[in-house]
């Protein structure tokens, strides 16, 4: 595709994503703002996480997607697809092939590497949103460490459901300072935000905010006293591979409320199989 | 003795307006002063100004801080003036609404304050907040209730609950009894008149209703177009008002 710069963007918009970036590092969980560009599919799907990817993408890059853990639905394949065509880099579904890897909604189950890069998608940055409507406010309370009300969150699920139940885009304090919406990941992922060795990059198209978290940077999940975080999954093996420490999916099966539990992290699952793990529902054509 | 806060010649116009003109005054620890005046006379400004909401264009805000004794608030810096905000000093609007979080529970209203300062214990926290809502007359059972399903009444009295959990030396209340009937009214000042007493608080208490004074305030302060143009103890202004201005309010409060 010669009519397209490589990935997409122009050299200068690049450049200025870039920069983004480098300072989200130097800041790990501090949004900063950048001029967001229209992208070929709508809001919602991915845009801030595409321009984060077109920015740092290298022709020897190896590039995966994943959507909720899947390589195999909508949002990854169109994405996929769409770097294949604008930057024509290799693609994979192997999380240990891939050197650049955007997600929506998951980390994958494999651990990272430092040569990794972990991209992600993210709907509304700003934690104390659904709290404090006022984008000045919230400014303000980030600046000035005033992160109160983000607890005022949590005591309202306590009251309503006698536990924590949040349980996705649940907040983390990044390096004890900036309080940081960590995109709609479960919160079972929340563990492995912090330490990790890939380095992590929030892109929000919508919302115009990139932020990062450099590699091995402390994150931890807020929480109270007497009711510490903690990382839930349901409480099944996988279906199809048998994985008991995996994040599961819950797929209905047929009308008689009949249910399966299968890994949300499709490599990971694929690969425990051809291993020779084996679930309950496995060898099946259960789905 | 250390006044609580010293108010020096403070003075804020809107454009070629004034809001509020050359106001100064001392407040001493356990007094309440009352504002009086009609609508426009700059009593809200004037209260804004002392609270940090507005900027003044002159003169000083000095509060005997707890750390480091008198300080300026107009030009400390502002995560030092907020933090004032949450501790030291406490903010009654008129209207409940813009005081609390109307789509979070009660107990998360109170508990706010306490969360803003560190406490992170869910068990405390509820417990004061239950304490709290107890000392306002607001039934416990509805600890988890939202303000929106409470009266207007219920409301305020929430809304001084959240004010003051952190134990506050200073409220500032902007027409606390405004908006509601007059039995509720009664409650609230009786209240209000007891938690002053127990906590020993200084107040600031802006309000156009005369009784709300009589009953609350030690001393009055009288504005009118932004100018202070009486200042006394309290039963002394309104028994023997000596401005024309302050002799036709007094006079104009109706007899029943």
């Amino acid at each position: 595709m010669t009519q397209y710069n490589f990935a997409y963007l122009d050299e200068q918009t690049k450049r200025m994503i870039r920069r983004a970036i480098l300072k989200g590092l130097a800041i790990p969980g501090y949004q900063v703002p950048f001029a967001s560009r229209e992208m070929p599919m709508p809001y919602g799907w991915g845009t801030g996480g595409v321009q984060v990817s077109a920015a740092i993408l290298t022709p020897e890059d190896r590039f995966k997607v994943i959507d909720q853990g899947a390589d195999d639905t909508t949002n990854a394949v169109s994405i996929r697809t769409f770097f294949e065509r604008t930057a024509g880099v290799a693609t994979t579904t192997a999380t240990s092939d891939a050197s650049v890897i955007q997600t929506r909604h998951r980390i994958p189950e494999e651990p990272l590497t430092e040569k990794q890069i972990l991209v992600y998608q993210v709907p509304i940055p700003e934690p104390l949103r659904f709290l404090e409507p006022r984008e000045s406010e919230t400014r303000k309370m980030h600046a000035l460490e005033e992160y109160g009300l983000m607890h005022v969150k949590l005591y309202e699920d306590i009251s309503r459901h006698g536990h924590i139940a949040t349980s996705y885009a649940y907040p983390v304090t990044v390096e004890g300072r900036f309080v940081m919406d960590p995109s709609p990941i479960p919160k079972f992922d929340n563990p492995k935000l912090g330490d990790m060795a890939a380095i992590q990059l929030f892109g929000a198209g919508r919302e115009q905010r990139i932020y990062a978290l450099p590699p091995y940077t402390k994150v931890v999940s807020l929480d109270f006293d007497d009711h510490p975080f903690e990382a839930s999954k349901a409480d099944h093996p996988c279906g199809l591979c048998g994985a008991e420490e995996s994040y599961l999916d819950e797929v209905i099966i047929d009308d008689a409320g009949g249910r399966m539990f299968v890994c949300s992290d499709t490599d990971y699952c694929e690969r425990r199989q051809a291993a020779g793990h084996v679930g309950k529902l496995g060898g099946k054509d259960a789905a | 003795m250390t006044p609580l806060l010293s108010v020096q010649g403070i003075t804020k116009r809107y454009g070629a307006h004034i809001g509020c003109a050359d106001v100064s005054f001392e407040l001493f620890p356990g007094e309440v002063m009352g504002i009086v005046g009609e609508s426009g006379s700059g009593k809200s400004t004037l209260l804004n100004c002392l609270a940090g909401h507005v900027r003044p264009d002159t003169g000083a805000v000095i509060f005997d801080t707890r750390a480091d004794g008198p300080r300026d608030t107009v030009t400390m810096s502002e995560p030092e003036r907020r933090m004032l905000g949450r501790t030291d000093w406490a903010f009654v609007h008129q209207n409940a609404r813009d005081g609390l979080r109307m789509g979070v529970s009660a107990g998360g209203n109170v508990g706010e304050r306490l969360m803003a300062v560190g406490a992170r214990h869910y068990g405390d926290i509820r417990d004061t907040a239950t304490d709290w809502l107890e000392r306002v007359e607001v039934d416990a059972a509805r600890i988890d209730d939202r303000p929106t399903t409470f009266s207007g009444g219920m409301q305020q009295r929430l809304q001084i609950a959240r004010n003051l959990v952190t134990g506050p030396r200073l409220v500032f209340m902007d027409e606390p009894t405004g908006g509601l009937d007059v039995s509720v009214q009664a409650r609230l000042l009786d209240l209000l008149r007891g938690l002053v007493r127990d906590m020993g608080l200084s107040a600031i208490i802006v309000t156009h209703d005369l009784a709300v004074v009589r009953l609350l305030a030690d001393r009055l302060m009288v504005m009118k177009s932004g100018r202070v143009v009486e200042a006394g103890l309290t039963d002394q202004v309104l028994d023997d008002p000596q401005h024309a201005y302050s002799q036709l309010l007094v006079s104009s409060v109706l007899q029943v």
